[in-house]
């Protein structure tokens, strides 16, 4: 009879090796499911993990995408994973990603056609402070009557694509847009624009702040009260509560920070490869996220390796739709899938598995 | 813009089509958070159910048949989930997660060649006599089978868990899974049944979606309607007949916008379509804030029997 032995303490090494079996199961398992597609499956995995880098014909244009489209995963996700490992589940990061790119582009625009260099930094402030306002809403609401912040945090979803809708044909519209729904492009405005720092590397703003967020996560994770008061109220919330931790402000901080990289990596989205506001620019990045921050562990390392990897099936998928004709929501499945396997294989990590009766 | 022409009695016919989805999901979900799992996996169990229901109500042209088999298909989704929390002990949250992700993925991919096809639909089931009443004929007693159904169905639910020996056993699990086990119950085996209950569910709501409601498929068509539901079991308190109060009151709120959005009120259509969250929202903080009362204890927490 197979049984599980609790682990004393999570094994360090199975939270390395998992998420590697989990990419090699879902691996697998989605060439089946490919192949049940009728492709092929082998080709359909190489085209998916191998082409974008290096094969000569695609790599020049998909290795900047890979920054591109790495950069608000990794964003998103690291504040993600400060709430998730405190135990308080901001999942609507999606509907705080529009808001921040709503208000970095409305602070924009409320500035054209002036050209003058604080127009940028102001937007990015505009854009954190809007992710982190929606974030509020959920956090105050958990922190004053207790209300469930998933649920809370997921119907703002919904809220924001109707104020993006509106936006997008009221309020931001393009005067001169002949009618068509969407802002200005921001990309045509040279104050605004978040543009590819070095030429054809994929590097924008976007990503440089993802790469300082991981380093300050980091810190903040090992090193600072704060950090340690986060991890505390995840793993022993007693314990916590007799340290003096103070739960609302541990709500209040991670929501507050989920909620800002949230709002910074849509300005950035905004103002960079989507140019503009739209009733559909915003691609779920902020739900992907969730698969990157769980795929990386929690941990800051972990999340800027899962950003990347992630970025890859996105960019492969496509790949993938374009060669193979494999249906664009086979890589949702796909990404879906890997989070499935990696909770799954977590087992290793916290339980030895022992063959036989218990002693 | 003119309110009279919303007339109330068709107002109430219809607020009980467009709450039925809500209120399937929610009372197979009350059942599993009974049972002490919670289970955030039911808009994806939904939309799978709505598009194996459509898929095969449309290749068979019979309805029934695609209804009882969105029904199984869910439940066997929902069954992944149960193997993951309950034998590999994973992060019920994440899990649940997963499962609305593998889900909308699954459906997407399933649905994309049945895209702008119409599919056939349910004929409404008149009660005998009954529906040929003035105003109340075609108020209550002239919908489709399901809607009874669902109503059946809350009715079954409470008089299982309440007058029950299966019922107790259910709320013991849930309330405290340490002392069930210890009196000898199947913590494991009770949950998963459970699960599968509330995935079959979930999986009729979604199908009466594609099916009756819209009836088409379109990508990601269920809209949030699994997290309502979840959001309605907590509104009732995880009591039977308050999920169908608050499935009819958000079924209400749902038509009534649709219907001043036709009569063309003076308020731009993506306030109204934002409504029902807000409220929604609002109602969270309503009932949260007078104290989650009758939770149950063991909501959420992981079930070893060595630890």
């Amino acid at each position: 009879m197979i049984r599980l032995e609790k682990r004393l303490e999570p094994s360090r090494m199975m939270t390395a090796v998992t998420p590697v079996i989990a990419v090699v199961l879902t691996m697998i398992v989605g060439g089946i499911m490919f192949a049940l597609l009728g492709k092929p499956p082998l080709e359909a995995i190489r085209i998916i993990f191998w082409d974008p880098l290096f094969d000569p014909n695609f790599a020049s244009y998909s290795r900047p995408q890979l920054l591109v489209k790495a950069g608000p995963l990794i964003l998103i996700a690291i504040g993600l994973s400060l709430g998730f490992r405190a135990g308080i589940w901001n999942i609507g990061a999606e509907g705080q990603y529009i808001m921040g790119a709503i208000c970095g582009a409305g602070m924009g625009l409320a500035f054209y056609p002036t050209e003058s260099w604080v127009i940028f930094p102001l937007m990015v402030l505009a854009g954190g402070f809007g992710g982190w306002l929606w974030a509020m809403i959920p956090a105050v609401l958990k922190t004053r009557f207790n209300t469930n912040e998933i649920l809370v945090s997921l119907m703002l979803v919904y809220v924001a694509e109707a104020i993006l809708a509106s936006v997008s044909q009221g309020l931001l519209k393009n005067p001169d847009g002949m009618g068509f729904p969407g802002s200005r492009n921001l990309q045509q405005y040279p104050s605004a624009a978040n543009t590819e720092l070095l030429a054809n590397s994929g590097m924008h703003w976007g990503v440089v702040s993802a790469f300082i967020v991981v380093i300050f996560a980091y810190i903040l994770l090992t090193r600072h009260i704060s950090g340690f008061h986060i991890r505390l109220t995840g793993e022993a919330p007693r314990a916590a509560r007799f340290a003096g931790v103070k739960p609302a402000r541990v709500i209040i901080l991670c929501l507050g920070i989920s909620g800002m990289l949230a709002g910074l990596a849509g300005l950035f989205e905004v103002s960079g490869p989507a140019g503009q506001i739209t009733i559909d620019f915003n691609t779920g990045y902020g739900f992907t996220a969730i698969i990157v921050a769980f795929l990386g562990r929690l941990h800051p390392v972990g999340i800027l390796l899962a950003g990347l990897l992630m970025a890859l099936t996105y960019i492969g998928g496509e790949l993938a739709q374009l060669m193979l004709g494999l249906p664009g929501a086979s890589i949702q499945l796909f990404q879906g899938m890997l989070l499935f396997f990696l909770l799954a294989t977590d087992v290793f990590t916290n339980f030895r598995i022992r063959l036989g009766e218990a002693t | 813009m003119d309110i009279s022409s919303i007339n109330p009695f068709l107002l109430i016919a219809s607020l009980m089509v467009s709450a039925t989805p809500i209120l399937l999901a929610a009372i197979g979900e009350a059942v599993v958070e009974k049972s002490g799992v919670l289970n955030l996996g039911v808009e994806g169990m939904m939309i799978t159910g709505a598009v194996v229901g459509f898929v095969i109500a449309v290749n068979t042209g019979s309805p029934a048949l695609g209804f009882l088999c969105a029904a199984l298909a869910s439940a066997v989704l929902s069954l992944s989930f149960g193997f993951l929390t309950q034998v590999l002990l994973t992060n019920q949250v994440a899990t649940g997660l997963g499962l609305t992700l593998v889900g909308l993925g699954l459906s997407a991919l399933i649905g994309k060649p049945y895209e702008g096809i119409k599919s056939p639909t349910l004929p409404s089931l008149d009660i005998p006599l009954l529906s040929d009443l003035p105003v109340f004929g075609i108020m209550l007693f002239s919908h489709d089978a399901i809607v009874y159904l669902s109503i059946l169905l809350v009715a079954a639910v409470w008089l299982v868990l309440t007058r029950t020996r299966i019922g107790l056993v259910l709320r013991a699990v849930g309330e405290n899974h340490d002392a069930a086990h210890a009196l000898g119950y199947k913590v494991i085996r009770v949950r998963l049944i459970a699960i599968m209950f509330g995935g079959a569910c979930s999986g009729l709501g979604g199908a009466y979606i594609s099916l009756v409601r819209v009836p088409q498929w379109t990508e990601g068509m269920t809209a949030g309607a699994g997290w309502i539901a979840l959001a309605i079991v907590v509104f009732a308190s995880w009591k039977p007949w308050r999920v169908l109060l608050g499935a009819y009151l958000f079924g209400g709120v749902t038509v009534l916008q649709l219907n001043l959005q036709a009569a063309g009120l003076a308020i731009p259509v993506e306030y109204l379509s934002m409504s029902p969250y807000l409220i929604t929202i609002a109602v969270l903080v309503f009932i949260s804030a007078r104290g989650n009362q009758g939770a149950p204890a063991s909501l959420g927490r992981p079930f070893h029997a060595s630890s």
